[in-house]
């Protein structure tokens, strides 16, 4: 792999995870558990939409074969797409979906922290932009994290099951593969061993305040989401999301 | 018109003389175009009143959010995906600030929401019609956010202060959500299939009529219309309401290259207005009373947000609590 192919790879990674994650809250819309959680919700998904449009105009540019954001989006199937396997699972209940956020947030931050140093200055750029969003994007799902977890019993009881549920998908998040690698020795992406020590550090902080037991470094992980290899979900989300232009192939305008 | 048929418990206007002094003072600011404020006395059935008409509005915000969510994950485009989104997302905003509004009022918004998923309060009936097409996100802009404009720019003076303000600030969203949505239709109709424009004229013919029925009963038939007008919490009628949408609408729907579903409706030059032709009344009142296509889905999809959310809203209740407890403690 060429390192330019590496780095069309990464951007589509860091757009699919951001869009599926985005998809993912809209279908929130109108179902959220507070009308300032509609708010809250929605910003998150319009932050994650624009930004992975940012992603996936670099990533045209880059593999130039005439197909645009939309069609990288709306024209590819799940083994073609790069996201993590945490951001296509299911909403559940609102403890799933904000785990599931916070897990991401707190990868998205370091990750886009890191990116905004970036030597690829297009990629230092946009996410220089997008680190102030995911900064407020953290705050927010480390605020319902302890919410949840120092709240009700019940509260409590969901997030910590949505803790243990998710934690399978958070290896993914911070295990290093050969195009994370190459990255980082190009001086384009984030040093992974620095990302994997944050990330760590700042999920054991937030779960501590709130009264929450995180699994363990060592546990069985899934992954496969960056290299096309999905879970059941994604094929579903992906017929829901690209219906139109997949049902009116000839329609070259919505 | 987000309100529709509001109560105002009253049987018949009373005249100057028959009110009371701080009636009379009352009715007199309102009649000098003064803005009835929070702390101003008020007549208990105005307050009233106002306490409907204002939760329906915020309801039909809320509910009005679900007909177009139901395609937010269909978006066929990234720009149409943001677009819609936000969109919703400022129903949403809407929602809440109508809600502070109507607090004003000493009302709770936890009831009134109550009211609304226990099927006593009302909301336009329009959302109760199923979106089942693309091009239904362009007409519900251009028509269902276009009939509300008409409604709330003249709200925009209503006599009580709160409102009138929160109505300034919407109806500036709304124009915005309004030429959105008609560009969708535009869009398609210009540069589309045939399938697309298919689609646009199917929208229009089966959003065409509810939209209209969002003004309201005829005048004749609206008896509580007289003493909301002479509180100006209402400022025209609904038959007047109704035209003005029509006559400003039809240019614009012919401009598009569509039509309506109503063989009636023509341009009548001594009027200067168009005629059209008779609204299906019976179905109007059906929809109002729980009957039309999605009224009982978009209820319950609502009643379960907030059932199934009531754990999270606890949660956060009681993470404040001990937070407060925490620093007590501290200082």
């Amino acid at each position: 792999m060429t390192q330019q192919e590496a780095l069309q790879e990464y951007l589509l990674r860091m757009a699919d995870s951001g869009m599926i994650l985005a998809q993912r809250l809209s279908e929130l819309v109108g179902k959220a558990p507070a009308l300032e959680e509609e708010l809250a919700s929605s910003n998150v998904a319009l932050d994650l939409i624009g930004q992975a449009r940012n992603w996936y105009e670099y990533a045209a540019e880059l593999i130039d074969d005439g197909r645009d954001a939309d069609k990288l989006v709306f024209l590819r199937d799940a083994h073609d797409y790069r996201n993590l396997l945490m951001v296509e699972q299911p909403n559940d209940d609102y403890a799933v979906t904000m785990a599931r956020q916070f897990f991401f947030d707190v990868w998205h931050y370091f990750t886009l922290k890191a990116l905004s140093n970036s030597k690829d200055e297009r990629i230092a750029t946009i996410a220089a932009k997008a680190v102030k969003e995911a900064t407020y994007h953290l705050r927010r799902s480390s605020e319902w994290v302890k919410r949840m977890g120092d709240g009700t019993e019940e509260s409590h009881r969901r997030i910590q099951d949505a803790f243990n549920l998710l934690w399978r998908f958070t290896g993914e998040l911070i295990t290093p593969d050969d195009i994370d690698h190459a990255m980082f020795e190009a001086g384009i992406g984030p040093d992974p061993q620095q990302l994997k020590q944050d990330w760590f550090g700042m999920v054991r902080e937030v779960a501590a305040q709130a009264t929450l037991a995180v699994g363990e470094e060592d546990a069985w992980m899934y992954m496969g989401g960056k290299t096309g290899e999905h879970t059941e979900h994604l094929g579903h989300i992906l017929a829901v999301m690209q219906f139109l232009p997949r049902a009116y192939p000839d329609a070259t305008t919505w | 018109m987000y309100a529709q048929m509001v109560d105002t418990g009253t049987k018949r206007l009373k005249t100057l003389e028959e009110m009371s002094p701080e009636e009379r003072d009352f009715q007199e600011k309102i009649d000098a175009e003064t803005k009835i404020e929070a702390k101003n006395w008020m007549p208990d059935a105005y307050r009233k009143t106002l306490v409907r008409q204002i939760s329906q509005h915020a309801h039909s915000e809320i509910v009005g959010m679900l007909p177009e969510g139901n395609w937010v994950t269909r978006a066929p485009t990234l720009k149409r995906k943001l677009q819609l989104m936000a969109k919703i997302q400022d129903e949403a905003g809407h929602g809440l600030y109508l809600y502070s509004a109507m607090e004003t009022l000493g009302a709770d918004r936890d009831e009134e929401i109550q009211k609304l998923h226990d099927g006593k309060a009302k909301y336009s009936s329009i959302f109760n019609y199923p979106t089942l097409n693309w091009a239904d996100m362009g007409a519900v802009g251009w028509l269902v956010d276009g009939a509300a404009i008409v409604n709330q720019v003249v709200l925009q003076r209503t006599s009580y202060g709160p409102y009138s303000r929160a109505m300034v600030r919407i109806c500036k969203e709304e124009s915005f959500h309004q030429r959105q949505g008609y560009q969708i239709l535009l869009d398609m109709m210009r540069e589309g299939t045939q399938e697309q424009k298919d689609m646009v004229q199917d929208a229009i013919n089966r959003l065409w009529w509810p939209a209209l029925m969002m003004f309201g009963p005829h005048d004749d038939e609206s008896p509580n219309s007289q003493q909301s007008m002479v509180w100006k919490i209402k400022r025209k009628s609904n038959d007047e309401l109704r035209q003005m949408f029509i006559d400003q609408t039809i240019p614009q729907l012919e401009f598009l290259g569509c039509t309506v579903p109503d063989p009636d409706l023509k341009w009548n030059e001594e009027r200067g207005h168009y005629d059209f032709g008779e609204i299906n009344w019976k179905e109007f009142y059906d929809v109002l009373k729980g009957n039309g296509p999605c009224n009982h889905e978009r209820i319950s999809t609502r009643r379960k947000a907030i059932d199934e959310g009531a754990w999270v809203r606890e949660a956060a209740v009681a993470y404040a609590a001990k937070q407060k407890q925490r620093a007590a403690k501290a200082a």
